[in-house]
C-alpha cells in the first residue's frame, strides 16, 4: 500500500473543495459583449459630443447598465442550458466581492455631477475615469479570488492602467480638454481591455472544453 | 504503525468518487447535479449511483425543483454528512501523522 495515500487524499479534497468554490461560467462571451459595448460607446461620445460633466456621467452610467444587462442575461441563459441555478453560491460570492468598488464607483459619479463640481469640465471627467478604472480593478481582482483564468490579472492591468498611465495623461492632457477625448479614453480603456480579454478567453476556454 | 484509524475510516466515504461528492459539497451550501457530473467528469448513472448511496448513509439530501420549466436537481451535505466528512478528514490526519512518525 502506498504509505503516502492519505496525504493525496487529502490533497485531493482540498483541490475539489477549492474548485467547488470557483465561479464556472464561460466568460469570454461576458467580457467581449461588455468589450464591444465598451468601444461602441466610446465612439457614440465621440460622434454625439456628449460635452457637459453631468451628460458624461449619465451617458456611462446607461452603458454600465446595459453591459450588466447583457452580461445578466447570459449568464441566466449559460445557467438554464445547464440545469444549473443562476443565483448559486459562486455567482453570489462574485457579486459580494464586487459591489463595494461598484458603490463607490457610483458614489464617485453622482459626485462629479454636483453643480460644484461641474466647472472643473472634462478634466474632472478624465480624473473620474481613473478612479473608476482603478475601482474596477480592485472589484476584479476581490472578484478572482472565486473565478479562475486570470481574472485578477485583468483587475490587475486596470489598476496599473488607472492609477499609473492616466494621471500622466491627466497631467499633460491638451488644453483645454475636449470631451470627446475623455469619451474615447474611457471607450479604449474599458472596452479594449475587456474585448481583448474576452478574446483571450474564447480561444482559450474553446481549448480547454475539448 | 497503528492500523486503528485506517479501520475507523467511513466506508461510504471512503470510496473515491463519493469521497470527490463530499469535497465539492463540503465547500458549497447546494450544487447542482448537473456541476458535479461536469466538475467530477463523471457519467450521469455514475453520480445518481453515488448520490443514492451517500443519501442513504443520511449524509446529502436532494431537492428537486423547477427553473424556467427546466427539471433542477440540487445536492446539499446533511448535517451527518458533515459531521462524519470531518471524522474521515480527521481520521485522514491522524493517519499522515503515524506515516510521518514512521
Amino acid at each position: 500500500m502506498n504509505e503516502n495515500w492519505a496525504a493525496e487524499n487529502l490533497q485531493t479534497i482540498r483541490t475539489l473543495m477549492e474548485r467547488s468554490a470557483l465561479y464556472r461560467r464561460a466568460l469570454a462571451p461576458v467580457t467581449m459583449l461588455t468589450g464591444v459595448v465598451g468601444l461602441a460607446a466610446g465612439g457614440v461620445g465621440w460622434l454625439t459630443d456628449c460635452n457637459s460633466p453631468r451628460r458624461f456621467v449619465v451617458f456611462w452610467f446607461a452603458v454600465a447598465i446595459v453591459a450588466l444587462a447583457g452580461s445578466f442575461v447570459i449568464i441566466r441563459r449559460q445557467a438554464l442550458r445547464d440545469k444549473e441555478p443562476f443565483w448559486s453560491p459562486p455567482t453570489r460570492r462574485v457579486a459580494q466581492a464586487m459591489l463595494p468598488c461598484f458603490y463607490i464607483g457610483l458614489v464617485a459619479g453622482l459626485v462629479s455631477m454636483e453643480d460644484d463640481v461641474q466647472d472643473m469640465g472634462a478634466t474632472m471627467q478624465l480624473l473620474l475615469i481613473l478612479v473608476w478604472m482603478a475601482l474596477y480593478g480592485a472589484a476584479l481582482n476581490a472578484a478572482g479570488f472565486f473565478m479562475p483564468r486570470g481574472m485578477k490579472l485583468l483587475g490587475w492591468l486596470f489598476i496599473i492602467i488607472g492609477t499609473g498611465l492616466l494621471p500622466r495623461l491627466f497631467l499633460h492632457h491638451p488644453q483645454p480638454l475636449e470631451f470627446r477625448f475623455v469619451h474615447v479614453v474611457m471607450g479604449l480603456s474599458f472596452g479594449g481591455l475587456h474585448l481583448a480579454y474576452g478574446i483571450y478567453l474564447y480561444f482559450t476556454e474553446k481549448k480547454n472544453a475539448s | 504503525m497503528n492500523p486503528e484509524p485506517f479501520l475507523q475510516l467511513d466506508r461510504v466515504i471512503h470510496e473515491k468518487g463519493r469521497l470527490a461528492i463530499m469535497s465539492l459539497l463540503a465547500a458549497s451550501p447546494e450544487l447542482a447535479f448537473t456541476e458535479l457530473r461536469d466538475t467530477l467528469e463523471m457519467t450521469d448513472g455514475n453520480v445518481t449511483a453515488h448520490i443514492r448511496t451517500l443519501q442513504e448513509a443520511g449524509y446529502v439530501a436532494i431537492a428537486k425543483s423547477f427553473q424556467n420549466n427546466r427539471s433542477l436537481t440540487t445536492c446539499s451535505m446533511t448535517a451527518a454528512g458533515r459531521k462524519a466528512f470531518a471524522e474521515y478528514i480527521g481520521l485522514l490526519e491522524q493517519i499522515v501523522q503515524q506515516t510521518k512518525r514512521a
